[in-house]
């Protein structure tokens, strides 16, 4: 497989942010811009975001095991995924929404376009949302999905992976990213885990085996961080900001 | 573990749709009926490199009310009842659509204001990292001298403007979203 990248154009950090156009992903080929994105000033509409607003009135559902309504429970081996999400000056982002969704024990999401043979567990959404504590921790209890085969090139195969959705404090730190499990043989052949540039930050995408997040005679555990950009708002910012409103609206 | 160390992008891939637009998730209404403001539907198809519509993609929006505040801890003033936020999948033509009001200006720095604006983001199957834009109205006297424009080289500028159109009784402005090729939508490096 090639892991050629013909796309020059990359958000902010071109060693952790994959290239738009990344050829051995073929949906990028018709899909990634080819023009340069344009730098612009960061404003108020990008150091504020719906973050905060959304999180204080989305309905926690951290539970995947049980949630389909079904009154039974997912097939699978139980898992607990929980970690911290993190700004990048280390602080934890409190009360923030955090969205997932996975494919299903065998490989295959509960979705129309989802075909190939693998069955359907009717115990299973595979989706769920919490939010991070105080101290930026989040936690979901659900069962380790399995890898599933998609049209890429031929016998492609996607590591098992769980999708993240992420808000953060603003609109530069909106994420969108898929955390991975540890010793898949996969992850050297998936062109979408490869996109990541720099092996560091492709390390930084793969969760860790955590004993001390395993429940007795319940479930395994991994811990997986996230760190989110921004806000780059101190307290201090945040007071200039205002007074520039101030000062604004006289 | 190095704190600094960004965690890295990937594409929302095809199957996002039950949960992030599940009932509760996708908001295409931002308004409710006590909100004030001129009520807007801001409509527009996201195509590809081929001009083909792209069912999978979702939009979202974050725009401030109509009196330029954001419902957001660093924009703090008080009163504000309007979340500004929304979330719309893509149909089989590439449509999306929100029934929003026209935001109203908000700061760039002391001297300046903005022109009224949504900022627009996309994600799909095939963007390894989310789309940024904006919406800007082209029937706004505003817009021809918005700051951030400023930035966007003359010839492109024209892919950032929504134009209305009016059906019945509310204004429809309407913003393609081009992801390659002819027409090519700007986006922001963010």
């Amino acid at each position: 497989m090639s892991n050629i990248t013909i796309g020059e154009i990359v958000r902010g950090d071109r060693e952790i942010f994959p290239p738009y156009l990344y050829e051995a992903y073929q949906s990028t080929r018709r899909r990634a811009p080819t023009l340069p994105l344009v730098d612009v000033p960061l404003t108020l509409s990008e150091l504020t975001g719906p973050g905060p607003a959304i999180s204080a009135v989305t309905p926690e559902d951290a539970d995947l095991t049980r949630n389909a309504g079904t009154g039974g429970e997912a097939i699978g081996q139980r898992i607990i995924v929980a970690g911290r999400v993190l700004d990048d000056r280390g602080n934890p982002v409190s009360n923030t929404l955090l969205e997932i969704w996975q494919a299903n024990a065998a490989g295959r999401y509960l979705h129309r376009r989802d075909q190939w043979p693998g069955p359907l567990d009717p115990n299973f959404l595979g989706m769920g949302r919490c939010l991070t504590d105080g101290e930026g921790v989040y936690r979901f209890l659900t069962i380790r999905p399995g890898a599933y085969p998609w049209k890429n090139h031929t016998n492609a195969w996607r590591p098992a992976h769980i999708h993240f959705s992420l808000f953060g404090p603003s609109t530069i730190s909106r994420l969108v990213t898929q955390m991975y499990f540890p010793g898949d043989p996969l992850h050297a052949i998936d062109p979408i885990m490869q996109s990541v540039p720099m092996e560091a930050a492709r390390q930084r995408l793969i969760a860790t085996y955590d004993h001390n997040i395993t429940e007795p005679e319940w479930a395994l555990g991994y811990h997986w961080d996230i760190v989110l950009r921004g806000p780059y708002a101190t307290p201090f910012e945040l007071a200039r900001l205002e007074e520039t409103i101030e000062e604004v609206a006289q | 573990m190095n704190a600094s160390l960004l965690t890295g992008s990937q594409t929302v891939g095809p199957f996002f749709s039950p949960s992030l637009l599940r009932e509760g998730a996708s908001r295409n209404v931002l308004t409710e009926p006590a909100t004030v403001g001129e009520r807007i539907r801001i409509e527009g198809r996201v195509l590809d490199g081929d001009g083909a519509p792209v069912p999978d993609a979702m939009v979202e929006i974050w725009q401030a009310d109509a009196d330029g505040h954001y419902n957001h801890p660093a924009d703090s003033r008080p009163g504000i009842d309007f979340t500004g936020y929304g979330r719309s999948g893509t149909s089989e033509d590439g449509g999306y659509w929100f029934e929003t009001i026209k935001p109203g200006p908000v700061p760039f720095d002391a001297q300046q204001m903005q022109a009224p604006h949504v900022v627009v983001t996309v994600f799909s199957r095939g963007l390894l990292n989310h789309l940024v834009t904006r919406l800007y109205f082209a029937d706004e006297p505003a817009t021809d001298s918005d700051p951030v424009l400023g930035y966007v080289p003359d010839e492109r500028r024209p892919t950032l403007l929504a134009r209305r159109e009016t059906k019945g009784t509310i204004a429809i402005y309407r913003f393609d979203i081009i992801m390659q090729g002819t027409g090519e939508t700007v986006f922001f490096n963010l």
